[in-house]
């Protein structure tokens, strides 16, 4: 709480100055101040100017010429020791890729890399600092990967450097932990790329034998090509089929038949009757065949494999946790520490999370998160559980208050001591559920797996039959018509059709902002049966409601001094409120500035005393005449959540927050802020009614129970006040019932429902942004399109089993020609390409196709529609 | 038409040239993204010189013991 006079230039001296200053030559963001101009070039502040400056500097300026204002804007410089801990040398070796004497290689994750200057900026770094060497960005990551010199340079150096530019790298508590290396695509290319080698050349040598052309060489011209083509289908076969090898091992090894059985089979009496002709001199076999549908199947799995750089499915909490926290040292510490002798300055210490204790006194700043459960020492807080349980409201605390993890603090600093070791947390108890121990099953019930279960008990005794048939009557084409049947029936058509179909599903819904965490979801998508929805965030746009002012209209005066007011505060009402009336109106000088977070703010513009805030403040300052409901209070102290007791101090509507304004002592209205509907809700609840059992589950109080009742209609079931632990046993409640649940929701308050559902989905406002671990990510203007997104999941597996069917009628057409003994190379090469080009161009075609079916994003999405209308008094 | 068995195996020697340039971009990473080389081609030559320090860094068997320590080198 402090008391602060804020001074910008008056509007009085020139009316139109608003409009003459100009956009920040660095940023692009309006120039609210003057002062940092350099020739004609103005800057918003000091931090653009001194980044421009640095860059022109060293001969950088082509940035700006690249991307006109597209540096990133810059918060406050940076202090001298806030990286200080990434020296330490536990912190620093987890975060480093590589590191001698020498040199040291490092990755960042940096989300401000938005476009091509960033890229350029980032490559040439060395300029900047004596020591740095070659950086490379990985655009679609928004990563750079950084080369410097271990003796020159420290990483905390380089951070700071970065930071300074505006390039700030995450560093959050998942960087310690070790990180999966990503070698699983660049074997499938080398697999690829062998495969395709081998398959074009063989296939070129042996269209001459095919149509007969190699009589002019005489006889050796075909053991020749023979030789060849066993040489060059050997490392396929070996390296580039490896994968179904193993795969084929194991499902017999748990004696399951899986589609790697009868494939591994397929390719195994195909090489084997290959060799033995090559070998006897027989034929040239058919390794043309073999190696194209390798070849084929490994497309089909690349195809598949496509993941989303950007998004990350399986954050935990440590994802949202930062990796440093300000630790305040007490004088004891001082005295002992090594700090002792050179009399540091200050008091506080930046230190990386892991090094924590119980016991620490930390200071949390506006808009940090409280990193484990604890203690208010001093600072009224505000604290923004809107994460972790869901509701909408900040909560005000006092010294003395426990707070849980997970909280955002808003407005000023406030001093800390931790009672729980970040591990003991309240957030991170969630974690230890056992949703979040089991990996969700899924590869076993795929629909290819429980096909080819069936099929490849048919195969085999289809194989068995020919064999035992051609035994009794032509025993010396006995083991060809064997080796015939399983390799005309090798499931290639069948191994693709899934990958292909739901690989192109994937693919259609990314390009709708709808992405799956892999083409198997689409499956489970299919058979969704209920679908729970979370409130906040989710059917609710965040902060995007209507705001309305209830009283004698402002004026333009009036509304230019609370606009004024409301520029000075962090409090996310203040802001919206200020937003609302926002338009035209240049800022005042507020002198006298006060807010007390939780109450409200107060400040003197052009010689006027103006308080905003709850009704309660205001009439304890005397101000008579604040319209409240008369249920208010009560409703709020009533329907508090269980695990946060302390009551809101926010004053309330039925449906929503009212900021009240006193001007000069006298009541002068409220402005009405309610929750924002996403538009088109009733009809994504009418497109789900038919085939899905609706529920919703909120962290919030009971306040808009009426409302959401209304769009829900009578059958569906709304719970209120639901911890995350009751969010994720009301999901598993479901499923005992025999359900197919989705969870669509948003926070972390979601994350144990998301993880335990079937099919998770993460609702983001825009995809860069973090979510919870789950299988879909969908952003915020998509939510009403779900019940769109499950009836073309449907679709898609549908489109699976008309795929499978086409390889089926192939098949019978090749089985029937093999168990007669008659298969020749000829045919195979045609028939085998044949089946799998048919099914592939199905499969993605009719994928498509459907997809055209498929709403786009709407384009009133983001704005909403206010649910609560016009209820205020 | 003797010639056909002396030129079918140097076919074979040429295309594994291509193989042998395609193992080489998959292993020194150019699979991995996409994206950014695109990006990198519009930026002119000469502001892309490559720094002394790196050089220095990667001459002296730097650039394969990145390959063994580093995770995307």
């Amino acid at each position: 709480m402090s008391v602060v006079d804020f001074e910008t230039e008056s509007p009085a001296q020139n009316p139109r100055v608003a409009e003459l200053r100009p956009d920040c030559f660095h940023c692009g963001v309006h120039c609210r101040a003057t002062g940092f101009t350099r020739g004609e070039k103005s800057f918003c502040c000091q931090g653009c100017l001194t980044v421009f400056e640095l860059l022109t500097e060293n001969g950088l300026a082509d940035y700006y010429q690249l991307n006109a204002s597209a540096g990133v804007r810059i918060n406050g410089p940076a202090k001298a020791d806030q990286f200080k801990f990434l020296d330490e040398p536990t912190v620093r070796e987890r975060l480093v890729d590589f590191r001698d004497a020498r040199i040291t290689r490092v990755t960042f994750h940096i989300p401000a890399i938005h476009c091509i200057a960033c890229v350029w900026l980032l490559e040439n770094l060395f300029r900047l600092k004596p020591g740095l060497g070659q950086s490379q960005v990985n655009f679609p990551r928004k990563e750079v990967a950084l080369a410097f010199d271990t003796v020159k340079v420290k990483l905390s150096e380089v951070v700071a450097l970065l930071t300074s530019l505006g390039y700030e790298p995450e560093l959050k508590l998942s960087a310690l932990e070790a990180r999966p290396r990503g070698g699983g695509a660049r074997r499938l290319w080398m697999q690829l790329g062998l495969a395709g080698f081998a398959f074009g050349n063989i296939m070129l040598f042996s269209i001459c034998a095919y149509l007969g052309l190699d009589t002019f060489a005489g006889p050796g011209f075909q053991k020749m090509v023979g030789a060849i083509s066993l040489l060059l289908a050997l490392p396929v076969v070996t390296y580039g089929a490896l994968d179904y090898w193993r795969a084929a091992w194991m499902s017999l090894r748990q004696r399951l038949l899986n589609i790697d059985v009868p494939i591994a089979a397929g390719i195994a009496a195909i090489f084997a009757q290959s060799v033995y002709e090559v070998v006897s001199g027989r034929g040239a076999g058919y390794f043309d065949s073999l190696t194209g549908l390798i070849f084929f199947l490994l497309a089909g799995r690349l195809f598949q494999q496509k993941t989303y750089d950007r998004l990350a499915f399986d954050r935990d909490y440590k994802s949202f946790f930062p990796l440093a926290i300000t630790r305040k040292i007490g004088r004891a510490d001082l005295l002992v520490g090594q700090d002792a002798r050179q009399r540091v300055p200050t008091n506080e210490e930046t230190i990386s999370l892991a090094q924590l204790a119980v016991g620490d006194r930390l200071l949390i700043r506006n808009g940090e998160l409280i990193p484990a459960d604890a203690r208010l020492v001093s600072g009224p807080a505000l604290i923004d559980y809107s994460f972790v349980t869901g509701e909408s409201e900040p909560v005000a605390k006092k010294a003395e208050d426990y707070l849980y993890a997970g909280g955002r603090q808003m407005g000023g600093v406030i001093e800390l001591e931790t009672v729980k070791a970040v591990s003991q947390s309240y957030l991170t108890s969630l974690w230890n559920q056992d949703a979040f121990r089991k990996g969700k099953t899924g590869a076993l019930n795929t629909l290819t797996n429980k096909y080819s279960q069936r099929f490849t008990k048919l195969v085999i005794v289809m194989a068995l039959g020919a064999a035992a048939f051609w035994a009794v009557v032509n025993p010396a084409i006995s083991l060809k018509a064997f080796a015939a049947v399983l390799i005309v029936a090798c499931p290639c058509a069948l191994a693709l059709a899934a990958p292909f179909a739901l690989g192109t599903g994937q693919r259609v819904l990314a390009r709708r902002n709808v992405f799956l965490k892999n083409p198997g979801v689409l499956e489970t998508l299919a058979r969704v049966d209920a679908v729970v929805f979370d409130k906040t965030g989710t059917l609710t746009a965040a902060g995007a409601g209507a705001v309305r002012f209830h009283g004698a209209a402002l004026g333009e005066t009036e509304a230019t001094w609370l606009y004024s007011m409301t520029r000075h505060s962090t409090h996310p009402l203040a802001v919206r409120v200020g937003e609302s009336i926002a338009g035209g109106h240049f800022p005042e000088p507020v002198r006298s500035f006060l807010e007390t977070p939780g109450y409200g703010m107060e400040g003197s513009v052009a010689g006027h005393e103006i308080w905003m805030g709850s009704a309660a403040w205001l009439e304890a300052r005397g101000v008579v005449g604040c319209r409240r409901r008369g249920d208010e209070v009560q409703t709020i102290s009533a329907s508090q959540p269980k695990h946060l007791e302390t009551p809101h101090v926010v004053s309330y509507g039925e449906t929503g927050s009212v900021v009240h304004v006193a001007i000069d002592g006298k009541y002068r209205g409220g402005f009405a802020l309610t929750s924002a509907l996403r538009s088109e809700m009733d009809q994504l609840i009418a497109g789900l009614a038919g085939d899905c059992e609706v529920a919703l589950l909120s962290g919030d109080n009971e306040k808009e129970r009426g409302r959401f009742a209304a769009l829900f209609g009578p059958g569906a079931r709304l719970l209120f006040n639901q911890s995350p632990l009751d969010k994720l046993n009301f999901i598993k409640r479901q499923q005992v019932a025999g359900k197919t649940v989705m969870m669509v929701g948003d926070g972390l308050n979601d994350a144990g429902a998301l993880k335990q559902s079937d099919v998770g989905v993460a609702v983001v406002e825009n995809v860069s942004a973090f979510s919870p671990a789950s299988d879909v990510i969908l952003t915020a203007g998509m939510v009403v399109r779900v019940a769109e997104v499950l009836r073309y999941a449907r679709q898609s597996v549908r489109v699976v089993r008309w795929s499978f069917l086409i390889s089926a009628v192939y098949n019978a057409v090749g089985v029937t020609i093999a168990a007669s003994g008659k298969l020749s190379p000829v045919v195979c090469a045609i028939l085998m390409p044949l089946s799998s080009v048919t099914v592939v161009a199905f499969a993605c075609g009719a994928t498509t196709w459907l997809g055209r079916g498929l709403g786009g994003v709407p384009s009133r999405a983001r704005l909403g529609v206010p649910i609560a209308a016009e209820v205020w008094p | 038409m003797i010639v056909i068995f002396l030129l079918i195996p140097l076919s074979i020697v040429i295309a594994a040239g291509f193989l042998a340039a395609f193992i080489w971009a998959v292993r020194s990473g150019q699979y991995e993204d996409t994206c950014t080389p695109a990006m990198r081609l519009l930026l002119e030559e000469a502001k892309l010189k490559k720094p002394e320090t790196a050089k220095n860094c990667l001459s002296k068997g730097g650039f394969k013991r990145l390959a063994q320590g580093g995770r995307r080198w």
